[in-house]
């Protein structure tokens, strides 16, 4: 009995990752913007090359971004995001690892656009935390079109914002994120 | 019991599928991957190290002005202020064409020299990759100080004032903190002292920097002449040139402090023309001020309003 029941649930599992319908994407587009309130100049960068997967059977979702793909308008401003903000030679990569909530309110199978809460792991220049974050998730066809928006606090995440700068780098950012997804 | 094993299984079923999917998941975009090269950046704070250029070259469509100042010998006294009353000035523009070109023209008070440079980026370090970065910089410059008198029927060419030097800058950023560049260079003076010297003057460089916080760094630069290092200029002996400094970064500028023993700041005074020795502490304080301008905008921003200015 505890045998059949062992290979019953290794059969579910199987079975789930056969018929997983995942979508993908390598070019999705995040982009953030930390400009406080009276700064004179904005301080926002955009990244084009945003890694995604969704699994639609299972709603995990996870993202992966490089972040020296960051650009920014002024080059002096990416330096120092890389060297000082971020620390990118140590920290390259930001990823979220989560999952849609509300899975049964998506239908992957039917176009349409549809309102997905996620939840999951944000980790950001080595720090991790749970965030909950709402989004949009359109389907049409075998493509998935998902967007996010969304605020971070820069201090939960260890990133010093010095006093020097205080007048142009808030302490909140707003993240920004799209992707075109296509059926794997 | 079995209800509950039923139940067990089928929870912790679930429960590592979901959790082993998001990092099987999270492994499928590692794999699949695109190969990039990953260029190492900030291997100087900025495009001098002190008074020579470094491998650091502007963006695409990045002005830099710049303002150096440097202050008469520290050993001077009191009544010239420590050297602040004989301060010297070399006001410069900067503009990368390309992410691998740029150039430059300055004008300094200094025998009132007017220089241009080019620098070239040949080779770039790549992480797992190419140890080095690899740049060739070359400079003319001009001295428009006015024409000696001279003895009647010999002629003063306009040629006597330009100067020319060619350095391969060869640097490797060895950690976060650490960066070392070997320049070697070769200037060539039009007119020198005497037919004794040489025209040409051999020497390599050495410079390098140590961060020590994430917005400062100590930099220090030193060339060494090969040949013609018992050149007199105007009469009197010159010495190796010598300086380190101190960056500091703030938003949209990087400050340099400096100690050298060359108060000139063209390729072709320092490298061989520096006429004081810090044995004597006849040391010139100054500072080095760039602000950079984005004239082209990158593709990502072509529609933002933000002023340029």
């Amino acid at each position: 009995m505890k045998k059949l029941l062992l290979t019953v649930s290794c059969l579910m599992m199987a079975t789930t990752a056969m018929f997983a319908q995942k979508y993908m994407t390598r070019t999705g587009r995040i982009s953030f913007n930390a400009t406080a309130a009276k700064s004179p100049e904005k301080i926002e960068a955009i990244n084009n090359e945003v890694a995604n997967i969704v699994d639609a059977k299972t709603g995990d979702i996870v993202f992966q971004v490089l972040i020296k793909s960051f650009k920014f308008e002024r080059e002096l401003m990416q330096e120092h995001f890389n060297e000082n903000y971020m620390q990118s030679d140590k920290f390259p990569k930001s990823e979220f690892k989560g999952k849609i909530d509300n899975l049964s309110d998506v239908n992957f199978t039917k176009d349409g656009t549809y309102n997905a809460k996620v939840s999951g792991k944000l980790t950001i220049h080595g720090v991790t935390k749970d965030v909950n974050v709402p989004g949009t998730i359109a389907v049409k066809g075998n493509t998935v079109a998902v967007k996010a928006k969304f605020s971070v606090k820069l201090n939960d995440y260890n990133i010093d914002i010095p006093a020097m700068v205080a007048d142009k780098v808030g302490k909140d950012a707003t993240i920004t994120l799209e992707g075109n997804l296509t059926q794997k | 019991m079995r209800k509950s094993l039923l139940l067990f299984t089928l929870l912790s079923g679930i429960y590592t599928s979901s959790l082993a999917q998001a990092d099987s998941l999270m492994n499928m975009l590692n794999d699949n991957a695109p190969k990039t090269k990953e260029h190492v950046s900030a291997t100087f704070k900025a495009t001098r190290i002190i008074n020579g250029s470094s491998v650091e070259n502007l963006g695409h469509g990045v002005l830099d002005f710049r303002i150096s100042h440097r202050f008469g010998q520290l050993n001077q006294g009191v009544e010239n202020f420590f050297g602040l009353d004989n301060a010297t000035t070399r006001l410069g523009l900067d503009y990368g064409i390309t992410k691998w070109l740029m150039i430059g023209i300055g004008h300094s008070t200094l025998f009132k020299e007017n220089d241009g440079f080019a620098k070239v980026r040949l080779l770039r370090q790549v992480k797992d990759g190419m140890p080095i970065t690899l740049s060739y910089s070359g400079s003319v410059s001009v001295q428009t100080t006015p024409a000696p008198v001279l003895l009647p029927g010999q002629e003063w060419k306009y040629s006597n004032r330009l100067y020319y030097a060619h350095q391969l800058l060869i640097a490797r950023k060895f950690s976060d903190r650490i960066s070392l560049q070997l320049m070697p260079a070769i200037v060539h003076y039009n007119l020198v002292d005497s037919s004794k010297f040489s025209n040409n003057t051999l020497a390599i460089g050495v410079g390098g920097r140590v961060k020590v916080s994430r917005r400062m760094a100590i930099t220090g630069e030193y060339y060494f002449r090969a040949t013609n290092a018992d050149m007199l200029y105007a009469g009197v002996p010159t010495y190796n040139a010598l300086s380190v400094g101190l960056d500091i970064e703030t938003g949209g500028h990087v400050f340099q402090l400096v100690f050298s023993n060359s108060q000139g700041m063209s390729d072709r005074t320092f490298i061989g023309q520096t006429t004081d020795s810090w044995g004597k502490g006849a040391l010139h304080f100054g500072f080095n001020i760039s602000r950079v301008f984005t004239v082209v905008k990158p593709k990502e921003f072509k529609d933002s309003d933000d002023k340029k200015w």
